[in-house]
């Protein structure tokens, strides 16, 4: 096994673009959540920090950083430190297995805009995500508050519950990609149109792509199924205890969270980086213009789904718990096996 | 010693001390967090045998299902170390026999097998299409055996929770 040095520069430096990019649009889809909300119920929303208030995110983050840290004195310390810092590890990881942009062909080689193309990408996201519970569940017991502690252990049955839908409905589009590789998934999406039909997800499992949007926002506890945090019920949910930054980097994990996951359901359903007629703009236009237009448009359907997100949020009031789980259980699982079955057929005797 | 070596030595002392830590620490949680650690170790090596779809799965069921069932179990109980009951002599003269001879019976197989050499060439028995030909043709009795074996517990465990929900009703 050799080390090349060459190929671990070009993997850091990739990897600090997408982590800083990451959070800087987390940065900004704060900002942009209130903005919303404020056009949605007739208000202005921040506008005193720079103009529109742009710097809000930077004002939001100074104070937290200056506010006092306060550690419980009957909490489980170790464990009450390791829960903020899993919840943002986890929302970070995911983004190593998406393809941000196609290879980038010059004369010295071929650079590619993925952290890693793993053959099993897919499953990886699921591991990620299934371990994302573990920074709730453990800040919140180690904060030892009845509040917390009940609000760890709704976001838990949630994340689980809905985590099987999810799998369920994204087994009905593998059927059909025969890949567990995003980069695979990604390129068989390629362009718009092809062969007499869209080449795109969405346009082949829409039922599995609702039904992954539903689990989506379950996963990311956000409105209407933020139950974790439901204050009316649970004062603030499972970071009451938590104050300065450890609160900030949990807040934070949700934000950087809601535009990984944006961006993979653009991958798996939008195409990802594809767009009409690329294949046009490809002839016309130098490989790495091509690359920066190729993000771009990732990016933009990214931002796109995270809107989509936040409309939904100041639109639905929340569920309530056991309606919550009802719909989970009896609605969403039974929707997704039914979704597998007519696959299957359809592969079986339509397209074969 | 070259990278693979160093990564193989590094995950099986962080699997075994895990695994040593998950049966000494006194909380529960700690330990339950022991032994999260100890899959991530043995994942490790699943990737090191090119085995990825295994080191996932391991993952995703087990570190990322089951244990937070435990998690939630004994939060819910709440044990900590100073509520833990003193159990009784004859438990821990049985519990100490019954190790003994696992001990003795593992330590007699381990005798007799031979140890082979670390074997760096990588094969692609472990990677998903292999391993699911595999699955669905030489061992397709076994595996819709055991599913069906997973049925059954499923319908077990429905039954025992609705019983309860109606005796409360």
């Amino acid at each position: 096994m050799q080390l090349d040095i060459a190929f671990i520069i070009e993997k850091v430096l990739l990897i600090s673009v997408i982590l800083l990019g990451s959070l800087g649009i987390a940065m900004y889809a704060t900002w942009a959540e209130r903005k919303v909300a404020a056009v949605m119920q007739d208000r202005r929303g921040p506008n005193r920090a720079g103009f529109m208030g742009l710097l809000q995110p930077m004002a939001d983050g100074l104070k937290l950083f200056f506010k006092e840290e306060i550690i419980p004195d009957r909490s489980t310390r170790f464990l009450f430190i390791l829960g903020p810092a899993l919840a943002m590890l986890t929302a970070v990881m995911t983004s190593a297995v998406v393809p941000w942009g196609p290879d980038i062909v010059t004369e010295n080689g071929v650079i590619s805009l993925q952290v890693a193309d793993i053959n099993i990408g897919i499953l990886f996201i699921f591991g990620v995500v299934s371990l994302g519970v573990y920074g709730v569940m453990l800040g919140g017991w180690a904060s030892n508050n009845k509040f917390s502690l009940l609000s760890s252990i709704r976001a838990a049955s949630q994340a689980i519950s809905y985590e099987l839908a999810m799998g369920l409905s994204l087994v009905a589009m593998l059927m059909m990609t025969g890949s567990l590789s995003l980069r695979e998934i990604v390129e068989q999406q390629h362009g718009f149109w092809d062969a007499g039909y869209f080449t795109w997800n969405f346009f082949k499992q829409p039922l599995g792509f609702f039904i992954f949007l539903v689990c989506a926002f379950a996963e990311l506890n956000r409105a209407p199924f933020d139950l974790p945090e439901c204050e009316s019920e649970l004062n603030m949910g499972y970071h009451q205890e938590y104050s300065s930054m450890k609160l900030g980097f949990y807040l934070f994990a949700e934000y950087i969270n809601l535009f990984i996951s944006s961006t993979v359901i653009a991958t798996l359903f939008f195409g990802g980086y594809n767009f009409p007629f690329m294949d046009e703009v490809a002839a016309s236009v130098s490989p790495i213009l091509f690359a920066i237009i190729c993000v771009l448009t990732l990016l933009t359907k990214a931002i796109c789904i995270i809107l989509f997100f936040m409309f939904i949020r100041w639109t639905l009031p929340r569920f309530r718990y056991d309606q919550l789980m009802r719909l989970g259980w009896k609605s969403l699982i039974p929707l997704a096996l039914v979704n597998m079955v007519i696959t299957g057929a359809v592969i079986l005797w339509v397209i074969k | 010693m070259g990278v693979y070596e160093i990564i193989f030595w590094f995950l099986t002392v962080m699997a075994l001390s895990c695994a040593l830590g998950v049966i000494l620490s006194r909380n529960p949680v700690n330990s339950v967090l022991f032994l999260i650690a100890t899959f991530f170790a043995i994942s490790g090596h699943y990737i090191l045998l090119n085995a990825q779809f295994l080191a996932i799965v391991n993952i995703i069921v087990y570190a990322g299902a089951i244990m937070v069932l435990f998690l939630f179990v004994i939060m819910l109980m709440n044990l900590n170390a100073d509520t833990e009951p003193q159990k009784n002599r004859l438990v821990q003269i049985a519990g100490a026999i019954s190790g003994g001879t696992l001990l003795l019976v593992i330590l007699a197989a381990l005798r007799t097998s031979t140890i082979t050499s670390l074997d760096q060439t990588s094969t692609d028995i472990g990677l998903i299409k292999n391993l699911g030909k595999t699955l669905f043709t030489q061992f397709v009795l076994p595996f819709e055996i055991s599913s069906v074996l997973f049925l059954s517990a499923m319908i077990g465990a429905v039954v025992i929770g609705r019983k309860e929900t109606e005796k409360t009703a």
